[in-house]
């Protein structure tokens, strides 16, 4: 109590001496914190007030709380920016589901309760003595009774191969299987030629393949070489046991009746015999008494093959030009046939074996040589038919005639030989079966030989007496060998004239062509010289100005173009081909055309028909207006992306099941009975938060207001 | 000689029992199927016709409430159970199935404004005039039981609305200010405030669900966060709104069922502009729900109609009328999206169809097939107008169609006034305001 009498005395006096204070007050002047300070400087008593007061002189003043409405509004923003940022995380959620081609609700998906079979079984026991032993005997053979389902044997398999050696090895057999695969495929592609002579070169190569591989052998490893003669030996024994290349087999046979006509047959019948030749021939232990045998084989075989193969042998290549030069050896070795008499035995050996070795080099050599030669024919007559009629004339009468000489000579010859042998047959009276066959060649060959010649008189002679004689001066040369020789020059200088004379047409026309221009540019100026200079630049300026816009031709065209599309069209109905001859190139008959041909009624008369400078469009139809679109839809930009997706049906008529049930998908499908909770953070991967709502609640230390708090003291007052 | 013939192996064409279907097959090529868009076409348009045809959404009426009905809830386990509140304080428990009442309660003395299930669906909680919120248990008692509720919280303030927290034992009610309240406890463990108005609704978010949402009588909606016990956000529109709804598939949209006779979609992030205005009822929409796959939402209006709008357009697909259907207060859309029950003035809760001419049922794979392509194919040519004329074509009551033309209308009327209010001023002076910000008054932070 003595405390405050001592304050209140203090606060009188203090009062007492500011009275100068408060006039300074009312006269409007500043108080500075110095001025109060002066009184109390005088009275100890309030020296703890004086301290105090310093103490707050030193300090700055604090700012004014914010009101509330302040402060709960920037409260309000911060939650609200905060809140803003937690949703935003939906923002791909919903666009994805807005986006979304189906929906399928409900959204969270039921996982199906399967428990792996390790863990069915794990709690299984064995009750029953049976299932004991069971048990009993799987331990023993170390067989897995519980989880993993796996031996100890399987496991270590498993990690036996890694996976990258796995991978090889499965690269390597699939490499393996391709490759098989291909070789397969090469074989049965090559397997399905038909062509003979292809397999012929083919087999011929694998023989030569196999000589040739043999003589390697002998010198590499001779042991092995002899192995493989004994074996070659063996074959050929078997061959010559087995009869095979006999004629007397199902092909032979039948190619026996074919050789008549066909070149082909012959050949592979004489293929046959050598063959057949070559495999019974026994080996040369010479003796004389065997040569007579191989004789009286030859003379056997010789019955065994019909008149037709040897009468090829001989002429088969007479009356094909291509084939002379094979002609003319073949001529030479049949001319030591012909004689088969004076020859001894073995000698004929020789020449067949010879022949027998030859042969393969030989005939692919003719093979090359026919496709090149018809290759050069077929050339020589385009180009013969490309330029002009007389050159080709000369070119064909040129290579006819020389063969035709050569056939001339040949007969000829061939005649004084029949000529003679009937003589000597005449005047011999047995004769070898070998030489009766010849007179009935002889005979034919003249009537093979007559066809070219009667050809070429009725064909070409007519045209050859037109052309100049010194080539048919030039032409009949008794030298047969000197031919292909003589042609290739005879044709030579027959190219160069035919380029020197396309060349000159080409001229002609160049000229043509390049002069017809300089007329025209010509013609021009001589006009233009008419009109004045300064007319004539304006109106350069001007055409140059508007260079290619004429407004009103264009618009005539079009209109002329508009008035065409709309009129009637006529309907043709007629058909090709229907009642007469049809294909290409040929038209059906102007009767037929007009028959058919419906003519379109005249419609009426264009709305724009007076008008020259309008064209009034008379496609837009009133009834089918109210079946068409107006606008454009709203998600559509342009009118033809409208039009794709109406052109484009969605129906099962048009599509498949699959792809109609694909363009049905509904948006939405829901299943009925189905519960659809709303969409869940954990349905989309999205971590909710961990803490409750509740919980969060709780720890908010503001979570009643000022306002609760009033009204609820309020309400405890009541 | 080899003789050619036609064989066929037996099997393409012969099946493995008798109920295989006999494969037919087919040539797709485009020159046997011609006209494709005309006879498309033709499908299209007699399938939009066959809807209308078969367009019969009413499936039933429960009746039993003695007043108006004026709260629907729905149960969140159970499809068939649904339970509703009348204006006479009366609670009752409806099977869908059975189309009958299997329990009535007499839960409050006055309405019974606002009904809310447990998200574990074993309770549920009313509130009412007469200040209190009960919690009831879902079962009704056991033989010589009495009907008593769980709980009885008498509060000071009439409660208004309930919503419950769809996954913790939080629930909301809201009068004079947004109450959390904590099932356990007798007082709210947290309330929020913004303004001295009643808050006529209150509804928490299904996603993120610390959100909460609620429409003033001052013509605002204001967002809430209850984790941070604030407001967060205002925005007040042209009129009150009724009741919102928010999307249970995108966590930040919702709708609000405003009285100037259309519906508010926002984003919650920004308020100032709607997202769509949905505008076709013709009187004030007074509660709205979203089918829970959120892609379309319905609308109960004061016009004794309800509409159902795709969430992306701005017209309803339908609207739904009966003669006898009064105002309709309350509009609830069932869990698995196939049916919307309404409870009107009239006493009588109606169900319908979703979809008005589905077929109720199991469907048979080629029914459903054929559903489907002829869904699609109403979709493809819904812009032909013969089509677009028979889809959009509906039988309105003479009220509401007179309404429609009279506001039609007015709302030209308003259009050509505006219109000539910019071109007769000077350029730039009068803004033209877009039709989605019109209504929006401000945006408070």
């Amino acid at each position: 109590m003595r405390g405050t009498m001592m304050e209140r005395e203090s606060i009188k006096s203090f009062w007492k001496q500011s009275v100068p204070l408060m006039e300074r007050i009312g006269s409007g002047e500043k108080l500075v914190l110095a001025d109060l300070l002066e009184p109390v400087k005088t009275s100890s008593s309030l020296a703890t007030v004086k301290k105090q007061l310093n103490r707050v002189k030193s300090k700055k003043t604090v700012e004014l709380p914010l009101n509330k409405e302040e402060i709960e509004r920037i409260h309000r923003e911060v939650a609200f920016n905060k809140t803003a940022k937690v949703l935003s995380k939906w923002d791909p959620v919903v666009l994805k589901n807005r986006q979304a081609e189906q929906l399928v609700f409900p959204l969270e998906k039921e996982e199906p309760a399967i428990a792996p079979i390790e863990h069915v079984l794990s709690g299984w026991k064995a009750r029953t003595p049976l299932e004991q032993e069971i048990f009993n005997l799987l331990h023993k053979n170390k067989q897995p009774v519980a989880d993993p389902l796996l031996t100890p044997v399987e496991k270590a398999s498993l990690q036996a191969m890694s996976l990258e050696e796995a991978k090889m090895r499965r690269a390597e057999l699939q490499r393996a299987r391709a490759l098989q695969s291909y070789y397969e495929a090469k074989a049965r592609r090559e397997k399905k030629i038909k062509s003979k002579k292809y397999h012929k070169v083919v087999k011929k190569g694998k023989a030569k393949k196999a000589l040739k591989e043999f003589e390697q052998l002998r010198k590499v490893n001779p042991a092995a070489a002899l192995e493989e003669l004994e074996k070659i030996e063996k074959a050929r024994m078997m061959e010559r046991m087995s009869l095979k290349h006999q004629n007397s087999g199902k092909w032979a046979k039948s190619k026996a009746i074919m050789a008549k006509y066909d070149l082909e047959a012959r050949q592979a019948m004489q293929e046959q015999l050598a063959k057949n030749k070559e495999l019974t021939q026994k080996l040369q232990v010479a003796s004389e008494s065997e040569e007579e045998e191989g004789g009286t084989e030859e003379k056997v075989e010789e019955l065994l093959v019909p008149d037709v193969v040897n009468e090829v042998q001989m002429n088969a290549d007479g009356p094909n030009p291509w084939m002379l030069r094979s002609c003319t050896s073949d001529t030479k070795e049949a001319a030591t046939q012909e004689d088969p008499e004076q020859l001894p035995e073995p000698e004929a050996h020789e020449v067949s074996e010879s022949e027998g070795e030859d042969r393969p080099v030989a005939e692919e050599e003719i093979l090359l040589r026919e496709f090149e030669e018809r290759r050069s024919l077929r050339k020589r007559s385009e180009l013969s038919q490309d330029a002009e009629p007389a050159g080709s004339q000369e070119t064909k009468d040129s290579s006819s005639q020389e063969v035709l000489s050569e056939l001339r000579v040949l007969s000829q010859k061939l005649k004084e030989n029949d000529q003679s042998r009937k003589q000597k047959a005449s005047s011999e009276g047995t004769i070898p079966q070998v030489q009766r066959e010849e007179p009935a060649t002889e005979e034919e060959e003249p009537l093979l030989l007559q066809r070219p010649e009667r050809v070429q008189t009725l064909e070409e002679l007519e045209e050859l007496g037109k052309e100049e004689c010194f080539q048919n001066k030039e032409l009949p040369r008794p030298v047969l060998e000197g031919q292909q020789s003589e042609r290739t020059p005879n044709n030579r200088p027959d190219a160069p004239k035919e380029k020197k004379k396309k060349e000159q047409m080409i001229d002609l026309q160049n000229l043509l062509t390049t002069q017809s221009p300089s007329v025209k540019s010509l013609a021009v100026p001589t006009i233009e010289e008419l009109e004045d200079e300064e007319e004539r630049n304006q109106r350069q300026m001007i055409k140059e100005a508007f260079a290619g816009d004429d407004v009103i031709r264009d618009f005539l065209k079009e209109k002329r173009e508009a008035v065409e599309a709309s009129k009637p069209k006529d309907v043709d109905l007629t058909l090709p081909g229907w009642g007469e001859w049809g294909g290409v190139g040929l038209k059906p008959s102007a009767k037929k055309r007009r028959r058919f041909l419906i003519k379109a009624p005249e419609g009426p008369p264009r709305k724009d028909k007076n008008l020259p400078n309008v064209i009034i469009n008379e496609k837009r139809n009133i009834h089918t207006a109210a079946h068409q679109v107006r606008v454009l839809p709203y998600p559509f930009t342009h009118h033809w992306q409208f039009e794709r997706t109406i052109q484009t049906p969605i129906g099962s008529t048009w599509n498949t099941q699959r792809a109609f049930q694909k363009l049905t998908t509904p948006k939405v499908v829901t299943k009925p009975g189905h519960i659809i909770n709303p969409i869940k953070a954990e349905d989309v991967g999205y971590r909710s938060s961990s803490r409750s709502d509740l919980s969060v609640i709780q720890r908010n230390p503001k979570r009643i207001t000022t306002r609760h708090k009033k009204q609820l003291k309020k309400s405890s007052v009541d | 000689m080899k003789v050619k013939m036609l064989s066929r192996n037996p099997d393409n064409y012969v099946r493995d029992t008798k109920l295989d279907l006999q494969r037919v097959p087919r040539n797709y090529d485009p020159t046997l199927h011609p006209f494709e868009v005309p006879r498309e076409y033709v499908r299209a348009l007699n399938a939009t016709k066959l809807e209308r045809v078969f367009a019969k959404p009413f499936l039933a009426s429960l009746d039993g409430h003695r007043d108006g009905v004026n709260c629907l809830a729905k149960h969140p386990k159970n499809l068939a159970t649904v339970l509703s509140g009348a204006c006479d304080g009366e609670v009752r428990i409806w099977n869908l199935t059975q189309r009958n009442c299997i329990r009535t309660i007499q839960a409050h003395e006055g309405f019974v404004r606002g009904i809310c299930t447990r998200f574990c669906g074993t309770s549920f909680f009313t509130v009412g005039d007469d200040k209190t919120v009960k919690q009831w248990k879902m079962d009704g008692p056991g033989y010589g039981e009495e009907e008593e509720p769980l709980h009885t919280i008498l509060g000071k303030t009439v409660y208004t609305g309930i919503d419950h927290h769809w996954k913790e034992a939080v629930f909301a009610t809201c009068g004079q200010q947004v109450d959390i309240w904590d099932e356990q406890r007798t007082n709210p463990i947290c309330s929020m405030t913004w303004g001295f108005d009643s808050i006529s609704s209150v509804k928490f978010n299904p996603v993120e669900t610390f959100l909460l949402g609620s429409c003033a009588s001052d013509r605002n909606i204001v967002l809430y966060d209850m984790r941070q016990a604030t407001p967060l956000k205002k925005v007040i529109l042209d009129m009150r709104t009724n009741t919102i709804c928010w999307n249970p598939m995108e966590a930040f949209i919702f709708t609000a069922a405003n009285e100037d006779y259309n519906l508010y979609t926002f984003d919650m992030r920004a308020l100032d502009t709607p997202v769509m205005v949905h505008m076709d009822h013709v009187s004030a929409v007074l509660d709205v729900d979203y089918s829970p796959t959120g892609k379309e939402f319905v609308s109960a209006s004061f016009d004794k109609s309800i509409r159902i709008f795709p969430v992306d357009k701005s017209r309803s697909r339908e609207v739904y009328h009966t003669k006898r259907m009064q105002h309709v207060i309350c509009v609830k859309w069932t869990s698995d999206s196939k049916y919307i029950m309404c409870g009107s003035d009239e006493m009588n809760i109606r169900l319908w169809k979703a979809n008005a001419s589905e077929k109720l049922g199991v469907l048979t794979s080629r029914e459903k097939a054929a559903k489907d392509y002829n869904q699609k194919l109403k979709e493809k040519f819904q812009h032909y107008p013969h089509i677009k004329r028979i889809a959009r074509h509906r039988h309105l009551p003479k009220s509401i169609y007179s309404q429609i033309q009279e506001q039609r209308i007015m709302k030209e009327a308003r259009r050509r006034k505006e219109v000539n209010r910019i071109k007769h001023s000077k350029p730039g002076s009068v803004p033209i305001v877009s039709e989605k910000k019109k209504h929006v008054v401000a945006v408070v932070k």
